[in-house]
Order: C-alpha cells, then structure tokens, then sequence
C-alpha cells in the first residue's frame, strides 16, 4: 500500500510486518520514531505476540535481545551514535554468539563535541564486528531492506545492521509501498533458530574458547561473511519477484558502465550524487555513481568489477578514520588493488552538514579535470581550521578547540556570554 | 516445617537428613536431585561458589520441574564450568558477557513469554558482575519486575582476575588492590562499598533475601520459596573464597558460618520491601573469631595488633545484630 509516510514510521511498519517477537526499546535520538512507532503497534495488538521491552540503556537493549533471540525469539532494536557505542561489547557478543538480531542504526556523528545529526562513523566503528551491514539509500529500500535483513539474518544465523541516514531519512516523509502481511510471510519464513535454550534439549552457550580453538571460531565467522555475498543478491532477487521492486542487493551502479569518473557513496547522499550525475552528463562528462549497499561483508569482486574500467575513482564518504583518512575508500582501494586507478577520498557531510549538489558538482569538475587530492574535505571552512591551528601553535593552553571554534563560526550559541 | 527434631549442635539445618522424613529432606539429599552443576569442573578446593550455586541450582530445578534455562555473567562460575569443549551445566545455559547478566534473563523471560511457555529463569553472577558491573542491568531488571530469579555469589571480590576489590569487598580487606601499605595501611577502607540486597529491596521487588553456604538447608528453602514466586527476585549468597581469603579450603563452611554469627553477614529475608524474617544468632561470636582464619586480614594481627580497626569491624558487625534483630528468636528465616 503506497502511504505519505515519515521514514521511522515506514520501517517501524516494515518490521512489524516481520513479526518481532522481542523489542527491547531506548530512546537516542534520531531512532526514537521508530521504536515508538514499534511500540504503539504492540500496544494496539497489531503486532502480536510480541514482548515491548523498555531497558535502561543501549547495552541493556542488546542484551535483552541477546536473551531473547538466544532463547528462539526474533528480536529486534534500534540505535544510533553513542548508543552503539555504549552497546558495542554486546554488539561483538551477538554475533560471536551467533544471534540472528536485526537492528536498526538512526545514522548519527559520534561526539565529542556532540552532534546528534547524520554521518556514518557510528556504523562505521562496528565494522569489524561480524554484523552485516546495509545501508539504505532511499526509506523505501529502508524498508525494504528490514524485511530482507530478517531472513538474512536468520538463514546465516548472523545479525544484521541496518543503517539509514539520521533525520535525512528517519525523518523524511516520502512515498513509501508498504507492503501487504501476506507478502512478508511468503518472503520471510517463522524462526527457526539453529541453536535454542532449550529445556529438553539443554545446551552450553558461550562457554569459555581458548587458543586452541579460537582462531577457528573465528575464521568460520568470517566464513558465514563470505557466504552472504551470495546469499544477499540472491535474496535481492527474490524480493523484486515477490514485491516487484529491486531492493538490496551488494552494490548500485549509476550510469557508470563507460563512465571515466565513478563516485562511490553509503546510503541517502547517492540521491543527490545521482541528481549531479544526470546534471553532469547532460553537460557531457563522462560520470557515473555505485552506492554500495551491503558494506559488510564488503563485496569486493562486485565494486572491483564496478569499478575497473574507471579512469578515476572519487570516494564520498561521511566517516574519517582519523590519522589516516578514509574508512570507506581504504576497502575501495583493497578492491581495485592493482588496478592502478586513483582512489581519492573526499569527506563529506560529517555531523550533519548538507552535502549540496552545488558542492558536489565543483567536486566533480574537479575531478573530471584530474585536480582532486587523494584526501579532501568537501566544504570544510578553511579558515576557521587555519585560525584555530593558528591559536593551538600560539600557545600550549589554547582553549578547548570545539568552543573556539564555535566562537570563530559565530553560530547563536556562541554569542551567549 | 516440622519442629519436632533438634539440631542440637549448630542450631541450623546442616545435619541429619537421615533424621527426617524423606519429604522434609534437602534437595541434595535427594536421589532426584539434578547435579545441574555436575562434577568435575575446575572449582578450586573448598570453593563457596561452587557449592552454593550446586545447591542453589538444584533447589531451583526442582521448583521448576526441571524446566529452567540460567543465564551466567563472566567470572569463577562461569570460567570453571564452562572450559570448552567441556561443561558442567545439565540445564539450558548461556554466558554472554560480564555486565548484562540481568539484561540477558530478561530477553529470555521474554522469549518464554511470547512462546507460551512456563520455563523459569535463573541469572547468576558474582559480587563483581552483580554490584559492579552488572548494577545497571540488574537494577533494570529489578525496576521491571521481570520474572527473574537473580543469585549473586558474594566472595567479595573479583577473584576470578587474581583478587581485586569489588564494592561487595568489606573494610579491612587485604585484595590485590587494596594491598595494606601506603595509601591502604589497614587494606580496604572503611565507609565504602554497598548492599545490594538492600538496594534490591529499595526496588520494593517480590522477595529479596540473603543466604550462606553455611546454612544450606536455608538456602535451598530460599530458592525454593524465591521460584514459588513470580516476577524480579534476588538472593545473596555468601560464599568464602579460600583462595582469594587466603583460608584452608577446610575452613569454608566454617568461615561462612562464623560470618553469620559474628553479625557480619545478617542473613534475612524481605517482600515486597519489608524485611519479613532473619536467621537468628544464638550466640553472637566476636568478629576476631572470624577474621583469624584469613590471610586477607592478616595485617590486623601482626605487631602492633590493629585494635582500632577490629574494633570498627565489630561495630559494623554489631550494627547488623541491632539493625536486622539477629539475636531475637522471632522472625527466624525459613
């Protein structure tokens, strides 16, 4: 059914239609809308049997959910930014576990200073932890992608992020086809877990591993990583032909099949890449997008086959690795590793500032015009950065850096004294 | 239970299962019973632990009809029974981390809930992940009233890592952090650490109670009484530490015991936020009795002997007999 919809809503819908069995609910923003909207379907018995869980803190949410799944129930929450964080021992725990949990990431900064707007570095810091991770570029593929992360999840017996972009999309009211109950139980089978505590059947989960057997436990993690490779486009496809739209999937490309430049790009700002793409080809640049859907496991052979053919290769990433660069591009250039290609890496968007299709169109002139850094900022204020190292060379006590700034940029706060 | 036998020695229900009618025999006694923590595990020799959660998991099988499922923190208990590929649990168990124990057990509560199913649920930790680092999500739970049985074993202190100070780790301890010299010359110091039994019961949870492995007919009839009841519960159990003590493991139930009747581990029980009964003293012991016996303690007794800081111990000691009634016969536990 097509609604005019906020983005929390659809993919609260979309996840009731899954049949959580186990919710475990705290509120950070920007993914309280969906578990309230989660929490008002279980008030309403519309999503039935189901356990609407309020915890005391992230780490108590993945916990609870830990419990739940472990003990056969499919169980789900949502996060963001300090939250993952402060849950990030349980979120190794999960899937070292084994627990087929699909939570949602409310893609927010992560502070000092606090930010509570988009970028991708709160996922991002989880990226080793043996959770799938999608990231959804429009709210219907957010929807979309739950429904799909479920039996994902279930089938590997593996737990599955997915990320959609704080406020951009949680908050964004689109055109969402919310799909019919018969649908989702057509597409998404009960669970049925793999390993159950079970009274009948006891069993020892999470016993003590040590050297001698560690390193493969470990390695069959990164096995069952491999396997969904094959497995995510395979249930990509099953999807179109149950709900007639391509949704998910490992990689995007965007008229990038003979493109000389092809921008790489997670989640919600390949919309606007796209828009520019168009602008930039109507213009006669040769330029095409590839949004990368499934980050982790990260699809090398796809993006290499992607991106082989590039002249150049301009990774637009809301994530900094700081003291070295890219998160995002340093998997990029893995995968065109010997292909000779520039891979330059442009950090955008973090904290919320607007990726502007203004922007992003001097950027890629510039890049057309092989005048790109291997590493740049889009939009940073120069000035404002070569002020304050200005001020922390002047002296050793130069004041705490966000409130200089702060002060340089002259937003409202600063002005109060 | 029927009065009519005397335990004249101990004045507890430590002897003489053969005396009484098999009904009235404990769990342990009992040919049913579920060796639900089944032998050998790595347990140190003379480990409190290891006992009490032998007979604290039995007793809550039976309540359960078998039909359990125990949720572990990391620590001793965790470590001892679980070395893979090896485990000593004969229930439904699972170890996630050292601080979500509780969290844990409500998931599965959960799970059982949506399931339809009648499976009750055990968490257990010790002092370090129940007072410490498990607090938060202990306190969730307990805040929820989620149907949780939840049993701390009190060695007080982290003796899984090598006997570190926990909050549950009394004044005067010698732990590996709270060595006595310098900043610690009389070991752990006065006026720190928390109850958390009183803190479970500030939470005006069904039942809260205490219990020793010195009294372990007290403590089976606690768990059985904890399981007959719905929703958050809590037992602390006091469990001697021969190696983090520095005790003879034969001096276990020994030191428990001496713990109860020195006043410093008042053994009671409460609902709903009320305290509805104690184990009686029938004799108070001083706290030096009790305090000889450890090395951790050592420092009080060496030249010159540190009479002060006894004499503080006994204060906290007598404190517990005024606070919790411990020498009035009426209202003894069980």
């Amino acid at each position: 059914m097509l609604k005019q919809i906020e983005g929390s809503q659809a993919i609260a819908e979309a996840i009731g239609l899954c049949r959580p069995e186990v919710i475990c609910a705290y509120p950070i923003t920007p993914q309280t809308h969906i578990v309230e909207g989660l929490g008002q379907m279980v008030d309403r018995g519309e999503i039935s049997p189901c356990e609407f869980i309020n915890v005391e803190s992230e780490f108590a949410a993945l916990s609870v959910a830990i419990g739940a799944s472990a003990a056969g129930a499919r169980s789900y929450t949502a996060t963001a930014s300090q939250g993952l964080l402060f849950m990030a021992e349980a979120v190794y725990n999960a899937s070292g576990l084994g627990l087929p949990i699909v939570m949602t990431i409310g893609n927010r900064a992560i502070g000092a200073p606090i930010n509570i707007w988009n970028d991708h570095q709160d996922s991002l810091s989880m990226r080793d932890s043996g959770w799938i991770q999608l990231y959804a570029e429009t709210n219907q593929e957010a929807a979309d992608l739950h429904i799909q992360a479920f039996r994902l999840a279930e089938e590997l017996s593996v737990p599955v992020m997915v990320c959609v972009d704080g406020f951009i999309l949680t908050h964004a009211y689109e055109r969402v086809d919310i799909p019919a109950q018969e649908q989702v139980d057509a597409y998404l089978p009960p669970f049925e877990p793999r390993q159950l505590l079970d009274p009948i059947h006891p069993v020892t989960i999470g016993a003590m591993v040590g050297p001698e057997a560690f390193m493969e436990v470990r390695y069959l993690a990164h096995y069952k990583q491999m396997q969904a490779l094959g497995l995510i486009p395979e249930l990509a496809e099953a999807f179109q032909e149950q709900f007639g739209r391509d949704s998910g999937g490992l990689i995007k490309p965007y008229r990038s099949e003979d493109a000389d430049t092809i921008v790489v790009a997670l989640g919600s700002v390949n919309g606007t890449i796209k828009d520019v793409v168009d602008e930039l080809r109507e213009a006669g640049m040769s330029i095409g997008s590839l949004a990368i859907c499934t980050y982790r496991p990260f699809p090398h052979k796809a993006v290499r086959n992607a991106l082989e053919h590039a002249k150049r290769i301009v990774v637009v990433e809301k994530s900094l690795a700081l003291g070295i660069g890219g998160i995002v591009a340093t998997d990029v250039q893995m995968a065109v590793a010997g292909l000779h290609k520039p891979v330059h890496t442009v950090v955008a968007g973090l904290g919320g500032r607007p990726i502007t299709r203004d922007s992003l169109r001097k950027l890629f002139h510039r890049a057309d015009a092989g005048h790109l850094e291997r590493l740049e900022f889009l939009d940073l204020k120069h000035d404002v950065v070569h002020e304050e190292i200005a001020r922390m060379e002047a002296g050793r006590r130069s004041g705490p850096i966000a409130e200089n700034i702060l002060h340089s940029v002259g937003t409202v706060a600063s002005q109060i004294r | 239970m029927e009065t009519t036998i005397k335990f004249y020695q101990t004045d507890t229900f430590t002897v003489g299962n053969r005396l009484l009618s098999e009904a009235e025999r404990s769990v342990q006694a009992g040919m049913q019973r579920t060796n639900a923590l089944n032998s050998g595990h790595r347990a140190c020799q003379g480990c409190g632990e290891a006992l009490g959660a032998r007979f604290a998991v039995d007793a809550a099988m039976r309540a359960a009809g078998n039909d359990l499922i125990a949720c572990n923190a990391t620590g001793c208990l965790e470590v001892f029974s679980t070395p893979y590929p090896e485990s000593s649990w004969q229930l439904p168990w699972i170890h996630s981390l050292f601080g979500n124990t509780a969290a844990v057990a409500t998931g599965v509560a959960a799970a059982q809930r949506v399931k339809g199913t009648k499976t009750r649920v055990l968490a257990q930790g010790g002092d370090g992940g129940t007072t410490d680092i498990g607090f938060g999500c202990l306190s969730g739970m307990f805040e929820r009233n989620d149907d949780v049985l939840y049993i701390c074993y009190d060695n007080e202190a982290y003796m899984n890592t090598g006997v570190q100070r926990s909050s549950a780790t009394p004044p005067a301890a010698r732990t590996a952090t709270t060595v006595p010299v310098g900043q610690h010359p009389n070991g752990n110091v006065f006026g720190k650490g928390k109850s958390v039994p009183l803190i479970a019961m500030a939470h005006e949870i069904p039942y809260v109670a205490t219990a020793s492995v010195a009294d372990l007919r007290d403590l089976e009839a606690k768990v059985t009484k904890a399981m007959s009841i719905h929703g958050a519960r809590y037992i602390h159990i006091h469990v001697p530490c021969p190696l983090g003590w520095g005790a003879d493991p034969a001096h276990t139930i020994k030191l428990a015991r001496l713990a109860i009747e020195s006043g410093l581990f008042p053994v009671f029980e409460a609902e709903h936020g009320e305290i509805t009964g104690h184990r009686a003293i029938r004799e108070q012991v001083p706290v030096e009795d009790y305090l000889k016996l450890q090395k951790r303690f050592a420092h009080l007794f060496r030249n010159p002997k540190q009479v002060e800081v006894i004499a503080q111990l006994q204060a906290i000691a007598d404190r517990n007999i005024r606070r919790f009634k411990l020498l009035e016969k009426r209202g003894a536990a069980v």
